[in-house]
This record gives C-alpha cells, structure tokens and sequence, in this order.
C-alpha cells in the first residue's frame, strides 16, 4: 500500500504556517505524513489547495458547511433527560483523504469478512457446527441475548442473510489496517456519510479536487437496486421495500428520514405495519399493501412483541411469521446482532480458516475470550495493554462501560485486584489490545478567527451492501476523529467529531447518480402509497396549525381591544375572553400555556413525518414554536401581546406558504391540506356562534370580522357598516372568501374527489354523501336563513366528516 | 396415568380490537419417554380468520391466531387426553456437583436441550446476589449434582409461604423472594435463578398439576390452574430431572408437561396482541380428569 502514497522529499509545502504545529505522536502513523516527514502524495493536490486560501477564508467556508447542516435540519440526538434533545452536528471539516488503490484493498480484505460474517451467521441459525466441532464455546451463542433463537432453523428469503454491513476500522502504527468492529444489526451512519460529502462540498466547491473524488451516489443507487429486488419474487411482482424505524426518539431518526428520502423508500414504523396470511402489509390509505423486504433500523428484540422482547412498545405483532414464511426479507436477518458480539473476535482468524481456508485478508483488533485458562493467563499477564469487558458486549471497542478495566484499573474505580476478578468471571470477559489509532489533520480553532492543522486519531466506518454482482463498498466512508494527543483508541468514546472521506484518483472520475445501472430487465418505479399513520400525522398538522392560528389571531384582538379601551371590564373583552375560555386558553397570559401546547402538537405530528416534510417547513415550526416560547416572559397585556402574537402570525402564515408553495400535490399534501379546511371552517362556525348571539355585546359583529382577518374585504364588498346578514354572507357563504365556510367546503369537495375510493361504482362514497348536502345548502341560500342552530348543524356535520376520514384512510 | 385435561381461556378487550393476534402455548406434546398425547383439540369462539400450529425452538407447540375484523371477547378451549409414564427418578446417580461445569463445558451443542441454554440469566430468572448466597448455603461438600438441585428446591419451599394474592404475572423473582411468597411461576422463578447462581443449569416447566379433592369429598371442576415447576440439568448422563418446590415434590406421573423454556416468557399460556386503547382481562379454568 505504499507506493501512492510515497512522496518525492520534503518540500515547501510542510513548512507551511498552518502546518507548523503538526506533530504526529512518535510510533503513531499519520494520514498526511509518512514517517519520514514528508507529506503523502494522495493529499499534496487537496493541502495545496487549501493552503493557498486567504486568511479569514478559511472560517468563512467552514461556516458555508456548517450553514448547509443547520439549513438541511441535520441534527444528533443524545439519549438524554429530554430524548427529543438535539445537537449541531459535529463536523470536523477536513476530510480524510485516501488513495483508490488503497481503497480497494481495503474493500478486497472486507468483502471476504462480509462473506465469513456470512458463513458464520448461516452455520448459527443452521447446523450449528461451529459450536459442535469445538470452533466456537456454546455459552457465548446459548447466553447471547442478540441470538435469536425463533430463526433458528429458517431459510431467509432471498437466500441470504447479511445484504448491509458497516465495519469499523482504523490504522496500525505500521500503516496497515485492522477492523475495529463489525456492525451487522443495523448499521448506521450511511446517511450521515452522504450529509458530511454535501457540507464537505461546500466548503472545496472548485472542480479539482472535486472532480479526483469518488462519489457515493453509485453504492446507493446498486443499493436500492438490491433492496427492490430482494422485495419482490419476480417479474412483475409488486411487492415493495421499505425502511423500518424505531421513531423520532431513536438517536439516529434523523438519519432514517434522510436516507429514505434519498432512496425513495418509504420510512415505515411498526405501527404501519401487520401481518395477514403470513405476508407482511403496510397500512396505507388504500388498504393493506404487501411488502417484501424491509431495510431495519431497529435491533431485532423490538420487531416482534409475540416471539421477540414481549415488552417492545414499537414492534409489529406477527413479523416474525412474514419472515419464517420466506415473505419477508430482512436486511440484515433478525439476529445478526450476534456477530457483533465482542468476544466472537477471538475466534474469527480460526473461523476464517476453518471455513474458508483462508487467513483473515485484514485481521480484527486482537481478543482473547477469558473462558480459557491460557488465554486468561495471557490476559492476565498483559492487562496493563489491554480492554477487559464483558464477552457479550456489542458496541465498539472504545466505547467502553463502566464494567471495563483498562490499563490494569478498573473505570469504575473499583478495588479488586484483577487477576481475581479474571478467575472469578472469566467466562463473561474478553481482553482486547488497547490499539493506537493513525492521525489525521483536523482543523483546530484558536477562536480568534484563525488556527491551524492538527494531527487527531482516526477510525473510518466503511459500508458494504450486496448486491447480485456481489458486495459492493461505498467508495468513501464516516471518519470519527478524536480529540489530540491521545492515539490510543480510547479516545474516540468521547465522541469529538465526524469528517468527510475521500477516495481519490489520479484521473477524474465519471460523475455517477442513483439511477440504477441499466441490467437487462426495464423497472418501472413503483409510487409509494402513503401510509395511514402518515397521512394521520399530516391530517392532524393541518388541524393543529390552522387551530393555532385562529387562537393567535383572537388573542391579538383581544389585546388590541385591550390597549383601546384599557379596561378589562368592557363587553367585547369579555366576550372574546370567554370564548377563549372556552377553547382551553387563559387570557391572564399573554402567551397562553394552551398556545404552547397546540404548537407542540403540531410539532410533534411534524416531527413524525419528517421524511415527507421539507426542511424548511421543519424548521419554519421549530422556529414558530420557539419564539412563542420565548415571548411567554417578555410579552406584556396589551399592545406588546398584540404585537407579538402579529409577529407569531406572519411567521405561521410563513409555514403555510412553504406548504402551499413547495409541497408537492400528492396525498401527502391532500391530508394536511383536509386538516386544514375542516379546521378552519369549524373554527369560523365556533366564531360565529358566540359573535352573531343575539346576547352578543355592541361591536361583537366587527370583532368577528376582524379576527377573520376580512375587515376589508367587508369594506370593499359591502360599503355599509357590518351588520348581521353582510357577516354571515361574507363568513359563511361567499365562495370566494378563503374565510368563508363555504369556500372550505369547496375546497373538501375538490380534495375528497382526489382520494382513493371517492366514488364507488360511479356513486360518491361515504365522504362525499357526508358533504355535498351541507355544500349544496350554503350554496343556495340567503344569509337571513343562517340560524344558529345551522351554524350548530354545520359543527357536527364537520364533526361526523372529520371522523369518517379518520375511519377509512387513517387506521 | 392417563388424563383428560381440558382448558378454558378467555380474553375480553375493554375497546374491539382491530386485527388481534395472539400466540398460545398449551398444547401438550410427545415427549419421549415420559409423555404420549392421544388426542389434542384447541379451539376458538369465534373462529380465527388464520390458525397456524408450528414447534418453536424448544420444540413445543405453538398456535398462532388471528382476527381480520375487530372482536371484543376470545374465547380458547382446548381438551387432550394424555398418557403420562414418568415415575419419579430412582437411584441418584448423576454426577458430582463440583464435577457439572467441566461437563457442561464439554457439551458441544446448541440443540434445543443443551444445559447452555438455561445456564445465563434471562429476563424473568437472573440471579441476584441473596439468592446465590441462599442456594450456595444449601449446598454440601461431595453432593451430587441431583442432590444439589432437590437440597434448594426442598428449602425453597420451606422457605416460601404459598400466597395466591401476594404475587401477580409480572412480580420479579427477586421481589417474590424478598419477600418470601407467591405462586408456582414466583417458586420455579427462585428456584430457577438459585440454581444458575450456583452454575446448575436450570428451566421453567408449563403444564398441568393433578390435583386431590379433600378426602371424602368430590373433584371439583374448573377449580385447577395451570402450573409451574422447574427442570435442572445434572450431568451428561443423569440429564434432565423436573422438581416441583411449590409442592416439594419430583414431577412425577400427576404431572402434564405442555412447554419447556428458560423462564415464562419461552412458554406464556397466551401472548396477545392487538390495536386499539384499553385494557383487557382474562380468564382461566382448568380439569385434570384421571381416566384410570
């Protein structure tokens, strides 16, 4: 691997001011320099780019990549108090850059692990041969919590049962690599690869070295390529793939969402899904819709509450049958979680042989299962360079607990001498070497607007997915860099940051995209039908937002009526802060609790269907919710309040155009859009009745008007003063309106027509029977003959529509 | 001894549940050696849209069913006729107790009845540090492994006060043993976990206990549970021996076997699941009728 990365001698280039710090720690390798100081060729085009940016450039592109995350939404979330708590991301934004040659070696050592993974998966689940000629202790897969036993025995559909792998790996002082951990559960960080490739192009937008680099656009689309034909069992068969997720709560959500709105799958949670005649079905708004593979990003105890952790709260009971019944694919099979366990490491180079007859390509770092007396003494006598966990353990070697001694001490800062606690737990303990990672340059900021180059270890996440012509290797990759001066691979667990990987080549490469590669047979793509949780989430939106946008907009007359008169006691105050009363808000507060409440409904609708969803809306509501947070101490009765909620109203009205504007018209976009009509029309009926009482203080007539935001359209329309027939005519009636009852009903009428199953054998459906008599009498009659009790009648009807959409599309 | 056993189970959901699927362990099984099932009938009110009967991993039974439209009630039957052969174990000649982990660590096997299954903590049997200090006290130099096992489950059952009401489906083990009572599934659950404390592999045995009328008066019907007692491992050549210490006996020819598992979640009666709010309760009766 040597020669492209060997340089000519030493050069200008690293005296360079930026660099002059740079000192990688003796006996570590480093990614920009070889050992004998002069700088790795692979990177000489990249650094001597960057080197010649301005002063002062450099932040300011920096900032365009950290803009680009913030724009995008792209967040981390930390299980924490508050699991729904999110962080910026972490981008260190010098990449890490690697030569194709070496690359692709290190794509040739891991496609064999992939096939070994393979091949001990298969014999676990099968014959069981690995344990019974003695190649693997029976205890560390009888007592796994992650081997599964309801797959024992089972054929996976497709055939086989690893489709998407991670490994972690890292450098040896010696400059070759060495595989950290293998992620075979459900393997992270593919998105968040492509999210770091789009901020890293901001900041080295010029064609070279763009142009040298490697895209990832061609892995995933042979990816999904894959995916769509392990889902399906043949020509023409519609079976579909999807992605399946834990939920917002989970700390990679945010990936899920990118990533399938990247592939074009939908994002499905285990609510969306059941399970008939042992075939896996989507709810959708058009029925149950057969399913063939599903890409999980959920460990499988979860899957399943009848055979799996009869606890889980998000599985989906009867998954386990579709996947016995050879309907279901699952990528990766339940229980592959077992390869991940830590202790399996000391056994694979054996395994490699044993089943392949082949040594291990790259080996793994160094483990020694405890259970054997040698193995225990050689721990023993080696522990001050060692990690001494838990066997079973299945997160990264330098993710470490508390029940890990490292150095010889324990992390809990317990007593005990360890050579004890080896003799007393061995059989639950491995020992890994404490390996030293390579260094690379990451930026290092001196908060003056400046800084420099600074060596940080490394590990790179390299994704493999198979595919017919066999495993294919995303040509980049999710660097975690550590924070300076300490190699080992401890470092890592406190997190630091993430960059960008580059495989580069010598020529320019062909720019690539997702369309999948043109392979004999034509694929047509599939539309996806929205399920039925989606569609809820987006029909309560819509109610949310337009309910609160009708509060906002009574709060602020009452505020203004307020700063006029100055006295609480006046009639129309009264009236508006009963009604307001009477929705749940307590006027005593400027920014009602119950304001807050109903943003936070609408968030958390959003935040459900954030796959569906732009960016920009997300982040129009996140921004809509947290200024009405932080107007609750500032705002004061009167006109402060009514200020503020004018500002709440304009940004609300902000999220309805990027809505209006950029959504596009699928059934998406028809749910929220029926939330909102059925909202609004209630809501100006609810107006009306209390507003045209006959017991209605003087002025109430114009209150309505005004909160219906229709003063001058009163104005022009009527040249008269309000009065009762010239408001329910303008309110109720007017289809030209967007205040007006009528005009929503309209507008149902037109988006109901659009739904699956609107009519029935030529005859409107139960949706459209409930609606057209009530659209039909507001079209034909006078405003005299709007009574209250009608404007009652039109309450329920809205009512019982409201809840017949929920009845057929959103269960 | 043969048996007629017939089980009634019944389910009412507080709200119609929509698409309700449920998954049963109670159908008894051949067991070579100690059990044959001559007849075997379960069925449902109403009937299921699908039925599916399969063998999971520990090779019992296992019935899946399922419910298209919403239901309110389900409504379980099932009625068997059992021959059942086993008599108490005879001459303990199983292995030493200091002898069992070299002989488990020879086993080389994942089949369904390898002691490594039954030897790790599990959801409902972890040990707890009290409970291995208990088991540890009942141990003796030079024991056999058997003797192991029936010296804790006699204790046990000296130890623990037999209370209906104390305990519900969901106590912890080590709650019920804090507290020193409970029902069958509490009393194997210790059991269980006491004896992996001290590296005796250990399971949860489900099935039917005959039960004896007062003398002098009849058999009353539907008044039997279903019941619980535990499977130990002593040795490669002694194998599995069932110990009942709810009632401080061996499972002997009053005993029916329908499922074995690590602890009660392999081998719950019913696991049931379904959409929609509320709640939902149960029912259960159960007649082991002698035939002979």
């Amino acid at each position: 691997m040597q020669s492209p990365n060997t340089s000519d001698a030493a050069s200008p280039l690293e005296q360079h001011p930026l660099l002059v710090g740079y000192a990688p720690v003796p006996g570590v390798a480093d990614e920009l320099f070889e050992r004998s100081g002069a700088m790795r060729r692979v990177w000489r085009p990249f650094v001597e780019k960057f080197l010649k940016l301005e002063p002062g450039e450099i932040p300011q592109r920096f900032e365009r990549a950290n803009q680009y995350l913030r724009d995008a939404g792209v967040y981390y979330r930390q299980y924490s108090n508050d699991v729904l708590a999110e962080r910026e991301w972490p981008l260190s934004h010098i990449p890490v850059v690697l030569h194709e040659s070496e690359w692709s070696g290190i794509c040739e050592g891991l496609a064999q692990r992939a096939d070994l993974l393979e091949a001990v998966m298969a014999d676990l689940y099968g014959p069981g041969n690995l344990v019974s000629n003695g190649h693997l202790p029976p205890e560390l897969i009888a007592g796994n919590a992650h081997w599964m036993r309801p797959m024992v025995g089972v054929e996976p559909k497709g055939g086989n049962y690893l489709h998407f792998l991670a490994f972690e790996i890292g450098r040896s002082p010696d400059g070759s690599w060495f595989v950290l951990g293998d992620r075979t559960q459900a393997p992270s960080g593919a998105g968040f690869a492509l999210e770091n490739r789009m901020a890293t192009g901001r900041i080295f937008p010029e064609s070279f070295p763009r142009d040298h680099i490697h895209k990832l656009a061609t892995f995933f689309g042979d990816f999904r390529a894959a995916l769509e034909t392990l889902a399906g069992r043949g020509e023409g068969d519609m079976r579909r793939a999807a992605i399946l997720t834990p939920g917002p709560a989970n700390d990679s959500y945010y990936e899920h969402t990118y990533i399938a709105r990247y592939l074009g799958l939908s994002l499905l949670e285990g609510e969306d899904l059941l399970v008939q005649n042992g075939e896996a079905m989507v709810r959708t708004i058009e029925g149950p819709q057969p399913l063939g593979a599903l890409w999980r990003r959920m460990d499988a105890g979860f899957v399943d509450p009848l055979e799996m952790d009869p606890d889980t709260q998000i599985g989906t009971p009867g998954l386990m049958e579709a996947v016995r019944e050879g309907n279901l694919a699952m990528v990766n099979a339940l229980g592959a979680g077992v390869l991940e366990t830590r202790a399996l490491m000391a056994f694979l180079p054996k395994i490699s042989r044993v089943l392949t007859g082949q040594p291990l390509a790259m080996p793994n770092i160094a483990t020694w299962w405890c259970g054997g007396a040698s193995e225990r003494a050689h721990v023993r006598a080696n522990a001050e360079t060692m990690m001494i966990g838990p066997a079973m353990a299945v997160n990264l070697p330098f993710d470490l607990d508390a029940a890990t001694a490292l150095g010889g001490q324990f992390r809990s800062g317990a007593e005990a001498p360890i050579a004890d606690w080896l003799e007393a737990e061995g059989r639950h303990l491995v020992g890994q070497e404490a390996v030293t990672l390579s260094t690379t340059p990451a930026w290092h900021d001196d908060g003056q607007g400046g800084g420099s180059v600074r060596p940080c270890p490394m590990t790179v996440r390299v994704f493999a997915a198979r595919t017919p012509q066999g495993w294919q290797f995303m040509k980049g990759g999710y660097a975690r860099i550590g924070p300076e001066g300490d190699a080992t691979a401890l470092s890592m667990q406190q997190g630091g940051a993430v960059a960008d990987v580059w495989i580069v080549s010598d020529k320019p490469v062909p720019s690539a995209s997702m369309a999948p590669r043109q392979t004999g047979t034509f694929r047509r793509k599939i539309p996806g039908t929205l399920p039925a949780r989606a569609a809820d989430n987006l029909y309560w939106l819509g109610r949310y937002i337009e309910r609160c946008e009708d509060s906002i907009r009574v709060i602020r007359a009452y505020h203004l009526r307020l700063a006029a008169t100055g006295s609480p006691e006046d009639e129309r105050l009264a009236r508006l802060a009963e009604f307001l009363g009477a929705h749940g808000f307590d006027i005593s507060q400027p920014v009602p609790d119950a304001l807050l409440q109903r943003l936070d409904a609408a968030q958390a609708c959003a935040s459900k269907v954030r796959d569906r969803f732009s960016t920009d809306g997300w982040l129009a509501l996140k921004d809509l919710s947290k200024t009405a947070r932080g107007m609750v101490s500032t705002a004061r009765p009167g006109d402060d309040t009514a200020r503020a909620m004018g500002v709440l109203l304009r940004k609300i009205t902000g999220f309805s155009g990027l809505v209006h504007e950029n959504m596009y018209r699928f059934e998406g976009w028809r749910f929220l859009s029926i939330g909102r009509a059925l909202e609004r029309a209630d809501g100006i009926a609810a107006l009306l009745i209390r507003f045209t009482a006959e017991d209605a203080p003087e002025g109430a007539l114009d209150l309505a008007v005004e909160v219906a935001d229709s003063v001058i359209t009163h104005q022009r329309r009527y040249r008269v003063r309000t009065n009762l027939e010239t408001v329910l005519d303008l309110l109720v009636l007017d289809a030209a309106n967007p205040r007006a009852i009528l005009f929503h009903l309209n507008r149902l009428k037109g988006l109901l027509d659009e739904l699956p199953e609107a009519e029935v054998a030529g005859r409107p459906g139960d949706l459209l029977r409930a609606l057209m008599p009530l659209r039909t009498q507001l079209s034909v009659i006078e405003p005299e003959e709007v009574t209250p009790q009608m404007l009652q009648q039109i309450r329920s009807d809205l009512f019982r529509l409201s809840d017949l959409v929920s009845q057929k599309y959103l269960r | 001894m043969r048996y007629e056993v017939k089980l009634k189970l019944s389910y009412r959901y507080n709200a119609p549940s929509d698409h309700a699927r449920t998954l049963l362990r109670v159908l008894p099984s051949d067991i070579a050696g100690m059990q044959t099932v001559t007849s075997r009938l379960l069925s449902f009110d109403p009937p299921p849209d699908e039925r599916h009967d399969s063998r999971d991993f520990f090779g019992n039974t296992m019935t899946s069913a399922v419910w298209h439209a919403p239901i309110a009630e389900i409504g379980v039957t099932l009625n068997a006729k059992i021959d059942r052969g086993l008599a108490e174990p005879g001459l303990d000649l199983s292995s030493p107790r200091e002898e069992l982990a070299q002989e488990i660590a020879q086993f080389r096997s994942l089949a369904p009845n390898a002691p490594h299954h039954f030897l790790a903590a599990s959801r409902r049997a972890a040990p707890t540090k009290e409970m291995t200090e208990y088991a540890q006290a009942q141990l003796q130099p030079g024991q056999t492994a058997r003797g192991a096992i029936e010296a804790v489950g006699r204790a046990l059952h000296l130890e623990m006060r037999f209370d209906a009401g104390a305990t519900d489906v969901n106590t912890p083990a080590a709650e019920a043993f804090a507290n020193r009572h409970g029902v069958c599934q509490d009393f194997s659950h210790i059991m269980i976990s006491c004896l992996r404390g001290v590296g005796i592999p250990a399971g949860y045995v489900s099935g039917f206990l005959r039960t004896y009328p007062p003398p002098g008066q009849p058999r009353l019907e539907g008044a039997d549970a279903m019941h619980a007692w535990v499977r130990a491992w002593a040795g490669a050549e002694t194998g599995w021996v069932e110990f009942d210490p709810t009632n401080n006996q061996y499972a002997g020819e009053d005993y029916i076997t329908v499922g074995y598992g690590r602890d009660y979640d392999d081998v719950p009666p019913l696991r049931g699941a379904m959409r929609g709010a509320g709640g939902q309760q149960s029912a259960q009766a159960v007649d082991v009728i002698p035939l002979d």
